[in-house]
């Protein structure tokens, strides 16, 4: 501002000077000063490049605000990936059985009620259920034995309400056990129903959200 | 050498080392017969022929021998450096003399020769040490021993051998379809050649063979959790998906005697039942069983095709029924005691009808078990270790069967009439043996 103070005081000055020329004087044509053109163009350049500062401020304080707001982003995504990832673990939760049995054991219910819970609240998903049996009993049998574990899975779940044909069954026998040896403690851990997402499973709600 | 010296030096080795072969089954089960009854020294004794070093003709005597030794009708009789004694056909002037007397002293009531007739052929004579003639002669077609049916032509020769001493084939020219390690394979009945049937990186279970060993029938598991029927020529390797097994999981399966259909069982969302479906015409899947509650599976044809064995868990635990081939009659087979007899698996029924074996859990154990059809009663075979999955030879004598006697499942082989137990195979893990009929 004082720039452009001294600029119109330096102009009228010029001025004044012209005008109290001798009037038999031919007329003198102004010429530029150019200290002053110096001067102005400075001036200009000045302006520029607060505007420009200003404008790289903004941009800054912008640019801060974006990475803010997607760390936000990102903070409530692995929270939500986090969550899926409990709740995909709770569906593909184990279930045993008590040898040639295939009878759902009490502890297992509550298990089998929370893939039920998830499922409910999430309409698009599908599962698949295999059995699998000990190393006990006939080979070909144990197909047999393993389907039933997994029908008895699906039928929990169904007599709750979840429509059948969300849960495809088989069995894989004995012929892929979970844990090698010949102890009942390994032969506990074989006996067992596994389950995977089949589909709809990239996003999951949370029962009761 | 005398012929007296010979037979005194001889005397030692008319002990078979077979003659009391080791038979496991002497524990009694309640209301079960254990065991087998068998008399030894009453079998005949055969005397394979040597003769001057001859890379095929040593390869056809050692496998004749063999299938002889495990067709359990013989006394072999075997001398410790066999030809050095000269017990090659003919002497220095008589190329064609046939020493009777010395196979007679020797114990031997028959002798098998094997001669080169030419390049291409071999000459096998059987020869009555008693009526002093040739009793039978066969003529092989094998000019070198990496021929590929070098082994099959020595068993079928075998079987002949077997024929015309006793009347009734032996099982030589078999093989036995075997599960190692999720593959599935085929060895001879001798144990040697083994060959892989289904393709490396896939898992196979179940298998059976149709008419004649001409082919085959095998269970692969899918990608999806399914499990599908192929039916494969074992020679040429070729296979097709049966179709209505690519829906649902299929095992268990048995090709009808005369292999227009086949039955095999199903897993899927209402159980486990047994369906058939006609392999000739491609067509008419019918199911035979239909059990809510209960599963079905292993079927197993009699040999008249009129009736199917099978598993039910009707009444709780698995046990052995019978109904008619298409579905209808369905009742007990295998008697049980409620809550006492353990649970029965796997049954196959023997080619000549009259038995069905399976196997039965006994104190934790499945043990070998064979059933009488006519009369019902059963007896136990086995006792040492588990054993399971009895698969019969097309004598309807022999029984092939898996056991961990030695540590690991192993395919073993036992004979119902001397009781004699010979170990098949030496894998890594050998189970679900399927024995072919004789092979054409």
């Amino acid at each position: 501002m004082s720039f452009r103070l001294s600029l119109m005081i330096g102009l009228t000055g010029l001025m004044v000077a012209a005008a109290c020329g001798g009037g038999q004087q031919a007329p003198v044509t102004p010429q530029p000063n150019l200290d002053s053109i110096r001067r102005a163009d400075s001036i200009a350049q000045a302006a520029r490049d607060r505007r420009a500062a200003e404008e790289r401020a903004r941009q800054e304080r912008e640019a801060a605000r974006e990475r803010l707001e997607s760390q936000r982003r990102s903070d409530s995504l692995a929270a939500a990936e986090a969550a899926m990832a409990r709740l995909r673990e709770s569906l593909t939760t184990r279930i045993h059985f008590d040898f040639d049995q295939s009878s759902i054991r009490a502890g297992d219910a509550a298990a089998l009620d929370v893939k039920i819970a998830i499922l409910r609240a999430n309409p698009n998903l599908r599962i698949a259920v295999v059995g699998h049996a000990d190393e006990r009993g006939s080979d070909e049998y144990n197909l047999a034995l393993g389907n039933r574990r997994a029908l008895a899975a699906r039928a929990y779940m169904v007599q709750r309400g979840i429509a059948a044909d969300r849960i495809s069954t088989s069995s894989r026998g004995e012929e892929q056990p979970l844990v090698m040896g010949s102890n009942e403690a390994a032969w506990a851990q074989n006996r067992r129903a596994e389950f995977t997402i089949t589909a709809g499973g990239e996003r999951l709600v949370a029962p009761g959200m | 050498m005398t012929l007296a010296r010979l037979t005194m030096g001889l005397s030692c080795l008319l002990v078979s080392p077979f003659t009391l072969a080791a038979q496991d089954t002497t524990q009694a089960a309640g209301g079960v017969r254990v065991g087998i009854t068998y008399t030894p020294g009453v079998r005949p004794g055969v005397l394979v022929l040597g003769g001057p070093r001859d890379v095929r003709l040593d390869s056809v005597r050692a496998i004749l021998a063999r299938d002889l030794e495990y067709s359990d009708r013989f006394e072999l009789i075997s001398l410790p450096s066999g030809d050095s004694l000269g017990l090659g056909l003919g002497g220095a002037n008589r190329p064609d003399y046939v020493n009777y007397p010395l196979y007679a002293a020797l114990g031997a009531d028959w002798a098998v020769a094997a001669e080169a007739a030419n390049e291409s052929l071999v000459r096998v004579r059987v020869f009555d040490v008693g009526g002093q003639a040739v009793r039978r002669e066969v003529t092989i077609g094998v000019s070198d021993i990496g021929d590929a049916n070098f082994r099959l032509l020595v068993h079928r020769t075998a079987d002949e051998i077997v024929r015309a001493v006793s009347g009734t084939p032996g099982v030589a020219a078999t093989r036995l379809l075997l599960l190692q390690r999720g593959r599935l394979y085929t060895v001879d009945s001798d144990g040697a050649g083994l060959m892989p049937i289904s393709p490396a990186n896939t898992r196979a279970l179940s298998s059976a063979w149709g008419p004649r060993g001409q082919r085959l029938v095998y269970m692969e598991f899918g990608a999806d959790d399914g499990a599908r029927l192929w039916i494969m020529d074992p020679v040429t390797g070729e296979r097709r998906a049966v179709p209505p097994t690519s829906e649902g999981l299929n095992f268990a399966m048995a090709f009808s005697p005369d292999g227009t259909q086949l039955a095999f069982s199903r897993a899927n969302d209402e159980g486990t039942d047994i369906l058939v479906w006609n392999v000739e015409r491609t067509c008419c899947l019918q199911r035979l069983t239909v059990g809510r509650f209960s599963d079905n599976l292993s079927p197993t044809y009699s040999p008249d095709g009129r009736r199917i064995a099978f598993v039910s868990t009707r009444a709780g635990a698995p046990q052995i029924y019978v109904m008619e081939a298409d579905g209808t009659g369905q009742e007990l087979f295998a008697p049980f005691d409620y809550g006492v007899t353990g649970t029965s698996n796997a049954p196959d029924w023997s080619p000549d009808g009259q038995h069905i074996a399976f196997h039965r859990d006994v104190a934790g154990a499945p043990q070998i078990f064979v059933m009488d059809v006519r009369t019902r009663t059963v007896r136990q075979l086995t006792s040492l270790g588990r054993n399971e999955d009895p698969t019969w030879a097309p004598d309807g004598r022999h029984l092939a069967f898996v056991s961990d006697r030695t540590g690991n499942r192993q395919i073993w082989i036992i004979d119902l009439d001397t009781g004699r137990v010979r170990q098949l195979t030496r894998l890594g893990e050998a189970r679900l043996p399927a024995w072919s009929p004789r092979i054409d």
